[in-house]
């Protein structure tokens, strides 16, 4: 069973040992494009789920990016602050967005699994 | 900025090829072009700056004005020198209304007794109404919706075109001919929207695939979409109509003086004359400028700046991140006393200031073949 849940905003959301990482997924950085710059959330900062928490920029246009949960940010990815094109190449993996704890676990297990968002994708 | 149409968005000669070069169609000024290729916008914004970009500009209007006194008749509308437009020329011009506002920016060019206009796609309706309303009687005003407008663009387009037009190798910057192209029977400038070197080919909406296709082999050459084009002309120091030009902004404001021409700024016959001299010799109250921003953050349209003070100075009009410069740029309207190069400015940015200054344009100098 997979640890990977996805958000209809297009984040993912990998949940190993109480700790979540988050990141865009494939489908939502192609949509946006070559991406230039990247606005993270401060280490600590406690979000609401579906709180705008951080930024990714395109040469076109500026998109929030969405707590999936409620909880608190413990860690951002310096790597793609540097160089966001990362976020292109490998949205999935290095190219995550921050670290978080989540405060309801069920709410994770509430969130699209691959099948789902993949059927989400496929009716965009 | 057009407004939003029930319409669907029309498709140029050019849409099937488009779709199977896998461009991104979005709506743009009432039609359906692509925004980048599979490639993306910044590797066709250097394919741009490096070698050769081939562009769909065919929403662009297109007419035809023809008559012993087209010249002296659009001259009627628009500022400069256009009776002085030697044949075998173009130049940029401004139609501009009592106010000194700017209906619409535009090329003329000029054979024989014909002038070619190339309007803003948003603009044609209006522009082709004010013209037939208004010009004097005794020339013929035409459209060319059977016209499509190819833009090859980039320090190689010249090595390109040349294989298939060798006379295009001849030609300089605003120089205006019709050649044939792979054959084909075209109107061509030296000319573009990208800062570069480079041609726009109007040729016939029936033969336009076939043009597009013969260019996009030669080796030089690859396609690139909306995107592009905006960061290189923002790149270039171009406005563009409807963001940051329009019939509230006076070409003294906009930074466009240099198109009224010599004569005409002795005559002030044209349109808004009194508005734009006024502008010219007592100061406009707001100027357009580039900015440069601090740190990597585009700042858009709409930004609030502020003077060191605190108070306000402006509004962004124009703004990305700038591939060639490999930092964000801007456009901006800043009033009297702050438009000064090196002016340091504060962009509001998802409410936090970032330093920001005001710079010359254009950011990447032109590279026109005079």
């Amino acid at each position: 069973m997979s640890n990977t849940r996805y958000t209809a905003d297009h984040e993912w959301v990998r949940l190993e040992a109480g700790v979540a990482t988050v990141g865009i997924t494939n489908h939502a950085q192609t949509a946006l494009g070559d991406i230039v710059f990247v606005e993270l959330p401060d280490p600590g900062r406690e979000i609401e789920a579906g709180e705008a928490c951080a930024v990714v920029e395109s040469v076109k246009a500026a998109s929030d990016i969405y707590a999936p949960l409620r909880g608190h940010i413990t860690e951002t990815n310096p790597e793609i602050i540097g160089d966001p094109a990362m976020v292109n190449r490998d949205p999935e993996s290095e190219g995550w967005f921050f670290r978080m704890i989540p405060a309801d676990l069920a709410a994770f297990d509430a969130l699209m699994d691959a099948d789902a968002y993949a059927k989400l994708v496929g009716s965009l | 900025m057009s407004p939003p149409s029930l319409s669907p968005p029309r498709r140029t000669p050019l849409y099937a090829l488009h779709e199977q070069l896998g461009g991104r169609m979005v709506p743009f000024a009432g039609w359906s072009l692509p925004v980048q290729y599979p490639t993306g916008i910044i590797a066709e914004h250097r394919q741009c700056r490096e070698r050769a970009a081939l562009f769909d500009v065919s929403h662009m209007g297109q007419f035809s004005l023809h008559g012993p006194n087209a010249a002296a008749a659009l001259e009627t509308l628009a500022v400069g020198d256009l009776t002085g437009l030697r044949g075998g020329r173009q130049r940029y011009s401004l139609l501009t209304n009592d106010a000194g506002g700017i209906l619409d920016d535009l090329m003329v060019g000029r054979l024989n007794e014909t002038l070619h206009l190339v309007v803003n796609a948003g603009r044609a309706g209006e522009d082709f109404a004010h013209l037939s309303a208004h010009l004097p009687a005794g020339t013929d005003l035409r459209r060319h919706p059977d016209r499509a407008l190819l833009a090859l663009q980039g320090p190689l387009a010249v090595d390109a075109l040349a294989r298939l037009c060798p006379a295009a190798a001849a030609m300089s910057f605003m120089d205006f001919a019709a050649l044939d192209v792979a054959g084909i029977a075209c109107l061509v400038t030296r000319s573009g929207y990208t800062g570069e070197d480079g041609f726009e080919i109007s040729v016939p909406s029936d033969a336009a695939e076939t043009l597009a296709r013969r260019l996009l082999a030669e080796p030089e050459v690859a396609p690139a979409g909306l995107g592009a084009r905006d960061s290189l002309r923002l790149e270039a120091g171009l406005p563009l109509w409807g963001q940051d030009i329009d019939e509230l902004t006076t070409p003294v404001e906009a930074g466009l003086t240099w198109a009224l021409g010599k004569r005409r700024r002795m005559a002030w016959d044209f349109p808004g004359a009194a508005a734009i001299r006024n502008h010219l010799d007592n100061g406009a109250p707001r100027k357009l400028v580039g900015l440069l921003p601090e740190g990597r953050a585009p700042v858009r349209a709409g930004t609030v700046l502020l003077a060191e003070d605190g108070s306000a100075a402006g509004t962004v009009t124009s703004g990305t991140f700038a591939p060639t410069c490999d930092a964000p740029i801007a456009f901006a309207y800043v009033r009297r006393g702050v438009s000064q190069d090196g002016t340091p400015l504060a962009a509001l940015l998802r409410g936090k200031p970032v330093p920001a200054v005001v710079a010359p344009v254009p950011f990447v100098p032109h590279r026109y073949v005079r």
